[in-house]
């Protein structure tokens, strides 16, 4: 009878396999960045290039950073929940600005609305790198120890920042 | 009138254009990236180890993402630094996990898929032997007294 039976039983764990596979994104990626601290780094502000922003930023409390350009079009549709988050003040949103033209993210900010508290201007792109960073829209969730905890990858929606950001931060907070 | 002139040029010209797209693509991928002579067999073997996140189904070597353009000149700039090409491989397993390492690397998670094959094949000769031996033995304890008198009556027959 099990000699009968096994291929169909074969069959059906090959099922569950394929069933959780369809389920899956790949072009999201875990990040071996998570659980540990921030990239060491020093750029030059978007805003102002004569002050330097840092890793050192993020210590002493629960932020954002948030990778984003005026060439990706995914930012932009994200843009309007990036506002939504900065108005319920949650935490401070940094920005990464990825291989962009700084007087034209300087115009978009203008334009569309500035969520965040300040920007890194990473014009070539280097310390994206040492974030793993491989595709604008990203976005990284930092506690007050300036460690990475959650890395959100595409565009962020009013789903994502309810179900997963604003929880996260909410743990985060009482972690002290 | 217009109309065919239209045709006639973009005909030809869009085969012309066609064609040059085709080999300027291939220029695009090897675009900018100085490495000196001697570490350039290196920095090919190395390219062609690390998977483009952007395309996931192309090695930095073969994509014209930026990323992958930025990673070759990262890649150029190490080994022009001297930095080995383990410590390399490192840099990029640290930033982007393990995935973007074409030829993974053996640890207690891909012990199975390292080993999985080879575990695979001794289970499978196995089964076979054992299955094989076991026909053999059945055939031979399934013959009866009587069957092997019959069989006996029946050589003798075809002998006369």
């Amino acid at each position: 009878m099990f000699k009968y039976l096994l291929p169909v039983i074969l069959f059906f764990v090959l099922c569950v396999f394929l069933f959780i596979g369809l389920y899956k994104d790949p072009s999201e990626v875990p990040s071996p960045l998570i659980g540990k601290s921030v990239p060491e780094f020093s750029l030059p502000m978007l805003q102002d290039s004569s002050v330097q922003f840092s890793n050192k930023s993020f210590l002493g409390k629960v932020s954002i950073l948030n990778v984003w350009a005026t060439w990706c079009f995914a930012c932009k549709q994200e843009h309007p929940a990036l506002l939504e988050l900065a108005k319920r003040n949650v935490a401070p949103i940094y920005g990464l600005n990825y291989k962009d033209d700084a007087a034209k993210a300087k115009l978009y900010l203008r334009d569309f609305g500035n969520p965040f508290k300040a920007n890194a201007f990473d014009e070539t792109g280097r310390v994206a790198i040492d974030w793993g960073v491989y595709g604008a829209p990203e976005t990284f969730v930092i506690d007050q120890k300036g460690i990475i905890r959650y890395k959100h990858i595409g565009p962020l929606t009013l789903d994502d920042l309810n179900n997963k950001i604003q929880p996260l931060i909410q743990q985060l907070n009482n972690e002290t | 009138m217009k109309h065919s002139f239209f045709c006639k040029i973009s005909l030809s010209s869009l085969l012309a254009v066609l064609f040059s797209i085709l080999f300027m693509t291939q220029l695009w991928a090897i675009e900018s990236v100085k490495v000196a002579p001697e570490f350039e067999k290196r920095y090919h073997a190395l390219l062609s180890e690390l998977r483009c996140l952007v395309c996931q189904n192309q090695t930095i070597a073969e994509s014209n993402s930026e990323l992958a353009n930025d990673l070759r000149v990262e890649v150029s700039k190490m080994l022009n630094e001297g930095v080995s090409d383990s410590e390399i491989i490192d840099f990029m397993a640290d930033r982007y996990g393990d995935f973007v390492l074409y030829k993974p690397l053996i640890k207690p998670k891909t012990y199975l898929l390292w080993f999985g094959p080879f575990i695979f094949l001794v289970a499978i000769l196995f089964l076979v032997l054992w299955y094989v031996k076991k026909q053999k033995t059945s055939i031979e304890t399934e013959l009866s007294v009587d069957e092997k008198q019959k069989l006996n009556s029946i050589l003798k027959e075809t002998k006369e």
